[in-house]
């Protein structure tokens, strides 16, 4: 029931760490319950009574103690066991990089998205680059690689509904991937403050069918550039094709 | 810093012939120093509770006027954040339980006449003050106080150019947190000479109340800690007034260095305030239930090990920063290490309430809340020092629920304990219970309105220092939350008035209080309330340790630390 | 650190704190502990940052090592002048140990003449805070000592002002074991300073 609150989830590697996160409230949860139970448990049943006395339990013999060591020990063990289920999840979402079908840079600034396509040479830094402000237009199905930088302060690059974020620092290029299941709109949110406008700092993530990606492509991307002398339709299978 | 005094035989006649300035206001002794902390803390503290139902009432009905306020601006908004965050832990929680707690009740718990090094514990008062005074002149500087964050991250905080304006609100800041620094260092300095070599005859170091060892502990990891940190401010402060490039960029510098020089210290800065306020809800815990600790040298150790492992935590800050993905798994796994010490702490802090005999004072009851809510505090680090679920949850508010579940519980509630169980020693006279209930009730109720919804905002995707959330779509089912939450803030302000009407009525109106009213057993109870000018009549001889209540064969169920001659004079 | 003075627990003189301690002593050595992580701290943040830059190169290579040898030998001498005050009070003989406090300072001084002369000599170069990331870190570390030092000397001129033939015995021995146990830790600082910030760039 908590875990209602959690977004929609439309991106591959989304359930994964919806998976720990509930393993983890699980656990946690059943840890919290019988803590505070035997806490209350405690406070109930031992009310001072009149011309009662306390026990003394110093707590001190290895016998006593075991009443607390053997319930740390489980602890420690299920902390355990939340690491290493984690740590594949991890590796997936910030240590892999598949190979993109489609990368994207992506430059923020105070405050907005600046997103650059390679256009249809499939190279960065050419003058059939396409540049977009604020929307960022890409397929569903296929995985996408983001390689982002900042113009000025940090930022970080969150879409709820990925389960993604990452910090993207000046002076660097952080590499991020994702795949998105369902098309969509979704929004793209700043959450590392980077001044007084942060707050308005949305982009937003456009999914579409690998049909109205194709339509988009063709209407938007550069045809290739003059000396290129590649077809519209090549471009588009180097696009989808290459690495950035 | 080198000013010490011997501490040879204290000399008796200094506590005859003082005047009123000498006494209550360039005092050495620590019980005053203590008292000075004590209000400064409060005061700062209610500063901080403002500047967040400002900002929360924002949170909940952007755009409309906050009473007493107005409407709140963008900048306004992040000012205000920045500087709650920044006076609620650099100007209350270590003012209160270091500087407030523990100056009054280190050389009374260790039976000592007074600190080790008396002026320069009021050098640290005096220091830290100014600091508090300058953070409150920045509110009012050209640009207002710091906008950057209370984390201050580069470089956001380093070149003016990107919070235009903001350039003397900046600097203040860092200058503050500098002296503030500069004024625990001094504290801690003194809390380690006083609990080492100060020590009443017969203290020995398993004897000494576990409020000392935390406050040693928190002292130790203090003054490791920070001194990164300090040369950071320095560099940070060149940067933004010289013109260096120590964290920008553009001249070679890495930005994510502040992060970890920041954290470094934050990190341990955490249990800084954490064990101090574990230390208040131990002391209180045995006293009201009747009952030894349970396994005093197990949360020893456990207190011990939790320090050193807090040096190793503080990349968790730092998953998503952009630094190596590879280091967060050493660092997930020493986080998720670090919660087992504290895992010992609290169960054996609720095994302590076992077949005990429990009575409800208001100090017992804050401690019960703060224990409570700092399970919940401590359950809800595990899916934020995961690496992989802090993915999701990193700059969300699960975060902030998160850690004001921990700071919160420790530094607040168990502070409010603490202040209830040792206001007759402090000021020689009880509080009112009925007020006292009161006042636990609107706080610790109000609190867990503001923070359970704030958990759920943080897992339905909610990011922290959003100013207008209707920006985002995702944001409206949640906003209802926010609602809740900051009709919580009203219920604690509305409880902080029968404590103000209780602290400020008891100090003068109170009744009397008898040297020991709880009948308790550690030293501070074997002197008059409120303690004569060197503490005690005589050093009082120990010669048990701190915690033996109920023990079978007794005929009373407690069984004071001091030698007979002054637990006699205790029960009077 | 023992707390076998208390134990043994002098019940009927509790005023005396237990004479293994030196209070100002322990005071003192805690304190270098946190003055150590602040230097440590930033000496490693010049590591790193060094190490990430793949050297400090030509900016390393301009410092006057030269002049900052020299400094290197005057501290040294100035500890052991140190060493020899603390001697002489330990034997109670003020006069002599206020001699070797004065040449301790002034040596203190002489190291700040000749550091205000490199200064100046790296100001003159073009070779100002600003002019690298390698000189920020210069200026910031070296300033930083040069303060330390400073405190140093006002205190020891301090004491040497407060001794007088009323003094009671064995009070300069007690601060002298804090105040000289101060002095070698600024002057352990320098050595690293040396070593970093002179000879490695310029060896690189």
């Amino acid at each position: 029931m908590i875990l209602s609150w959690l977004p929609q989830d439309v991106s591959t590697f989304g359930p994964s760490i919806d998976s720990v996160l509930k393993l983890i409230i699980y656990v946690v949860g059943t840890a919290f319950v019988l803590a505070e139970g035997t806490l209350l448990a405690f406070v109930i049943l031992y009310r001072r009574r009149e011309g009662g006395r306390a026990a003394f339990v110093p707590g001190e013999s290895l016998r006593q103690l075991a009443w607390v060591l053997i319930p740390v020990v489980i602890v420690a063990f299920l902390d355990v066991a939340i690491d290493v289920r984690a740590k594949p999840v991890w590796d997936l979402v910030k240590e892999q990089s598949p190979t993109p079908a489609l990368t994207v840079k992506l430059e923020a600034l105070q405050f907005g998205w600046e997103f650059t396509y390679p256009g249809p040479d499939g190279k960065f830094g050419t003058p059939n680059d396409l540049v977009q402000t604020t929307f960022l237009t890409v397929p569903a199905g296929q995985v996408i690689r983001l390689l982002m930088t900042s113009k000025d302060v940090i930022h970080s690059f969150y879409v709820p509904q990925l389960r993604l974020r990452q910090d993207i620092i000046p002076g660097r290029e952080i590499p991020a991937w994702f795949e998105v299941t369902q098309p969509g709109k979704y929004e793209i949110a700043c959450s590392q403050l980077c001044g007084n406008s942060h707050f308005a700092m949305k982009g937003i993530l456009r999914v579409l069918t690998p049909e109205e990606y194709q339509q988009w492509v063709s209407q938007h991307w550069p045809k290739s550039g003059a000396g290129a002398g590649k077809s519209a339709s090549s471009a588009r299978s180097s696009a989808s094709g290459t690495k950035g | 810093m080198a000013e010490t005094k011997p501490q040879s035989a204290p000399s008796t006649d200094a506590h005859e012939k003082m005047g009123f300035w000498r006494q209550y206001i360039f005092s050495v002794d620590h019980k005053v120093i203590g008292k000075q902390y004590l209000f400064l803390g409060l005061f700062m503290g209610y500063v901080g509770v403002f500047l967040s139902y400002v900002f929360r009432w924002q949170l909940a009905w952007p755009g409309t006027a906050v009473p007493i306020w107005g409407k709140v601006t963008a900048p306004q908004y992040y000012e205000l954040v920045t500087m709650h965050g920044t006076i609620m832990v650099f100007f209350v929680a270590m003012p209160v339980l270091l500087g407030a707690f523990g100056n009054f009740l280190i050389p009374l718990m260790v039976g000592a006449r007074d600190m080790a090094f008396p002026r320069l514990n009021m050098a640290s008062f005096w220091t830290i003050l100014v600091g508090s005074v300058l953070l409150l002149i920045s509110f009012f500087v050209p640009g207002g106080a710091s906008h950057a964050g209370w984390t201050n991250y580069v470089p956001l905080s380093d070149a003016s150019k990107y919070l235009p304006g903001n350039y003397w609100g900046g600097n203040l800041w860092l200058i503050a947190l500098a002296i503030d620094f500069a004024s625990v260092l001094m504290g801690g300095i003194n809390f380690l000479t006083t609990a080492i070599a100060m020590r009443a005859p017969g203290m020995t170091i398993w004897r000494m109340p576990l409020f000392v060892w935390q406050e040693l502990v928190a002292s130790v990891l203090f003054m490791l800690s920070v001194g990164p940190l300090i040369a950071g401010v320095v560099m940070l402060l060149f940067d933004r007034m010289v013109g260096t490039g120590f964290f920008l960029p553009e001249k070679g510098a890495d930005p994510l260095l502040w992060q970890h020089l920041f954290w470094f210290f934050g990190h341990p800065e955490v249990y800084v305030v954490a064990m101090p306020g574990l230390g208040i809800v131990q002391e209180i815990l045995p006293v009201f239930a009747r009952k030894s600790i349970f396994g005093y040298r197990m949360i020893v150790w456990a207190v011990i090990v939790a320090g050193i492992l807090s040096f190793t935590v503080w990349a968790h800050h730092m998953f998503v920063s952009g630094m190596n993905p590879v280091l967060a798994e050493p660092f997930s796994a020493t986080t998720i290490a670090i919660s087992i010490p504290f895992a010992v702490m609290l169960f054996a802090m609720i095994a302590t309430l076992w077949r005990g005999q429990i009575t409800f004072s208001t100090p017992m009851l804050f401690a019960l809340g703060a224990l409570a809510n700092f399970l919940l505090g401590g359950v809800t680090g595990i899916p934020l020092g995961t690496n992989a679920s802090d993915i999701y949850l990193h700059d969300t508010y699960f975060v902030i629920a998160h850690f004001h579940n921990t700071l919160v519980p420790t530094a607040v509630i168990a502070g409010f304990g603490g202040i209830y169980y040792w206001f007759p020693k402090m000021f020689g006279r009880m509080m009112n219970e009925t007020l006292g209930k009161l006042h636990f009730v609107f706080t610790w109720v109000g609190f867990n309105m503001v923070f359970v919804p704030l958990f759920l905002i943080g897992l339905g995707g909610g990011q922290r220092r959003i100013y207008m959330s209707s920006v985002y779509t995702f944001y409206k089912p949640l906003q209802p939350l926010h609602v809740i939450a900051t009709i919580g803030l009203l219920v604690i302000i509305v409880g902080q008035i029968p404590f103000l009407l209780n602290f400020f009525l008891s100090m003068f109106r109170g009744a009397k209080a008898p040297a020991n009213p709880w009948h308790a057993n550690t030293l501070e109870w074997a002197t008059d309330s409120p303690p004569p000018h060197e503490n005690f009549h005589t050093i009082p001889t120990v010669v048990r340790g701190p915690y033996e209540y109920s023990v079978p064969g007794m005929e009373q169920d407690w069984a004071p630390q001091a030698a007979a001659v002054d637990a006699g004079a205790a029960q009077g | 650190m023992a707390n076998s003075a208390v134990e043994i627990g002098i019940a009927h003189a509790p005023h005396e704190v237990p004479t293994s301690f030196e209070l100002g002593k322990l005071g003192m050595w805690v304190f270098l502990a946190g003055e150590t992580m602040v230097f440590g701290g930033l000496m490693g943040v010049f590591i790193l940052e060094g190490i990430s830059h793949g050297g400090w190169g030509s900016d390393g290579a301009h410092v006057n090592w030269r002049l900052g040898a020299i400094n290197t030998f005057i501290l040294f001498t100035s500890s052991l002048t140190a060493a020899l005050a603390q001697g002489a009070a330990r034997v109670q003989d003020s006069p002599r140990a206020k001699r070797y406090l004065s040449a301790t300072a002034l040596l203190g001084v002489l190291f700040l003449v000749i550091k205000a002369f490199e200064y100046a000599g790296d100001f003159r170069d073009g070779f100002t805070p600003l002019a690298a990331l390698f000189w920020s870190f210069y200026y910031v570390m070296t300033g930083l000592h040069v303060l330390h030092l400073l405190a140093g000397i006002v205190v020891i001129f301090g004491l040497m002002f407060m001794v007088t033939p009323r003094t009671p015995a064995g009070w300069l021995e007690r601060k002298l074991k804090y105040v000289c146990l101060y002095w070698y830790f600024v002057e352990v600082v320098w050595v690293f300073l040396f070593a970093l910030v002179y000879l490695a760039p310029t060896a690189g």
